[in-house]
């Protein structure tokens, strides 16, 4: 039983990884469609958890990610694996690109390929946002909905850093939860 | 001796890359070009670009790049687990923490104000790479006449795949890919 949830999250995370272009973030949303949408493996608000502390941690998103979602999975054996499955594929790539560079950078079709899957990227992402965006709108919580429109104009119109949001969004949490205490202290 | 450079120096880009991303390609630049030499500036824009076009993280890409070029493939080997080392030493503790300790009342109420702000970071994430995708020559500038027509179409027809359809993301990926192949040569095809 274990040993077949290693394997499926060996080469999860690699058959995602081998098609992760464009960074961190769209490896986190393929993992949170694979992982809670299809497997059933760990609730929504659990990704959202491991990608915030992802996030935090020096190093890149995407072994960070698959790291701690393959630790909660399975355990240490189930990290390593996930951690395999997310550094090969990139690994084996690079490595036989580097040697027909030229021609590969020269190519029209891989221009036109990964141009158009750009699009379809952008569209994955969209379609996460939204889901997740639906529901944190849905619990009418505006203390949330206010921290998720600041941080969004905080990362994207004025890129600040994303390690400066998360913290700030650690201070408030951090700010709330003991002024809750105090409260239900006096009560 | 060369192995032990190459792990140090990646294992120094793994530990301060903090932010993911494109965060780490000044970092990888100073440790690579100008600290060690290793490539030149023509070099590195090379491997920047070849990231970009290729799936993974870029200092994952860099060390294998890098590591290969001056170690063969043990050098790629020993500069990506170098990569990696600092980020598995800090999540395993992040994780172990998380784990122990989520089921706390202040924990709880800190996780609550992280996950919109999460959101918030993918959104703002894929809004830039639609931007680009929509906007491909960004030098034009941004307005509906430099609108990408292409990628416009490829991102509405990827969006009612994955929506309505449920369709597998990285099968949308591969439609998106094709589709981009077939409207250029249809366009050419049609002038």
């Amino acid at each position: 039983m274990e040993k077949g949830i290693i394997r499926k999250l060996f080469l999860s995370t690699f058959y995602l990884s081998a098609f992760t272009f464009g960074g961190g973030y769209v490896i986190i949303t393929l993992m949170k469609k694979k992982f809670v949408d299809e497997y059933h493996w760990m609730e929504e608000q659990e990704m959202l958890d491991l990608t915030a502390l992802a996030q935090s941690a020096p190093g890149a998103i995407a072994v960070n990610g698959s790291l701690i979602v393959g630790f909660r999975i399975a355990g240490i054996r189930g990290a390593l694996a996930a951690v395999a499955g997310t550094v090969l594929p990139p690994f084996f790539v690079l490595s036989v690109v580097s040697m027909f560079y030229a021609a590969f950078r020269d190519n029209k079709m891989v221009s036109l390929v990964l141009e158009g899957m750009q699009a379809g990227v952008a569209a994955v992402i969209a379609d996460v946002v939204i889901d997740l965006g639906a529901k944190i709108a849905g619990e009418k919580n505006v203390v949330s909905l206010l921290i998720m429109a600041g941080a969004f104009l905080c990362a994207y119109v004025f890129h600040i850093n994303v390690i400066i949001i998360i913290l700030v969004c650690v201070g408030i949490g951090t700010i709330r939860g003991l002024w809750n205490m105090r409260k239900d202290g006096t009560e | 001796m060369i192995y032990i450079k190459l792990f140090l120096s990646f294992l120094q880009i793994g530990a301060f890359s903090i932010g993911g991303g494109y965060a780490a390609l000044p970092l990888i630049q100073s440790q690579v070009v100008h600290i060690q030499h290793w490539l030149t500036a023509g070099e590195f824009t090379d491997l920047v670009t070849i990231s970009q076009m290729t799936p993974g993280p870029i200092a994952i890409n860099a060390a294998t790049f890098v590591g290969l070029r001056l170690g063969g493939v043990l050098g790629a080997v020993i500069a990506t687990l170098g990569c990696i080392l600092p980020s598995c030493i800090i999540m395993s503790i992040l994780a172990y923490f998380y784990f122990k300790y989520r089921e706390l009342e202040v924990l709880q109420t800190i996780l609550q104000a992280l996950r919109p702000a999460v959101v918030a970071l993918i959104a703002s994430a894929g809004l830039g790479i639609l931007v680009q995708a929509l906007w491909s020559d960004s030098s034009k500038g941004i307005s509906l006449e430099t609108l990408s027509l292409s990628g416009g179409a490829i991102f509405v027809v990827s969006i009612i795949l994955l929506r309505k359809r449920k369709m597998n993301p990285i099968k949308v990926m591969g439609i998106a890919g094709a589709l981009n192949v077939v409207l250029f040569y249809a366009s050419v095809l049609l002038k």
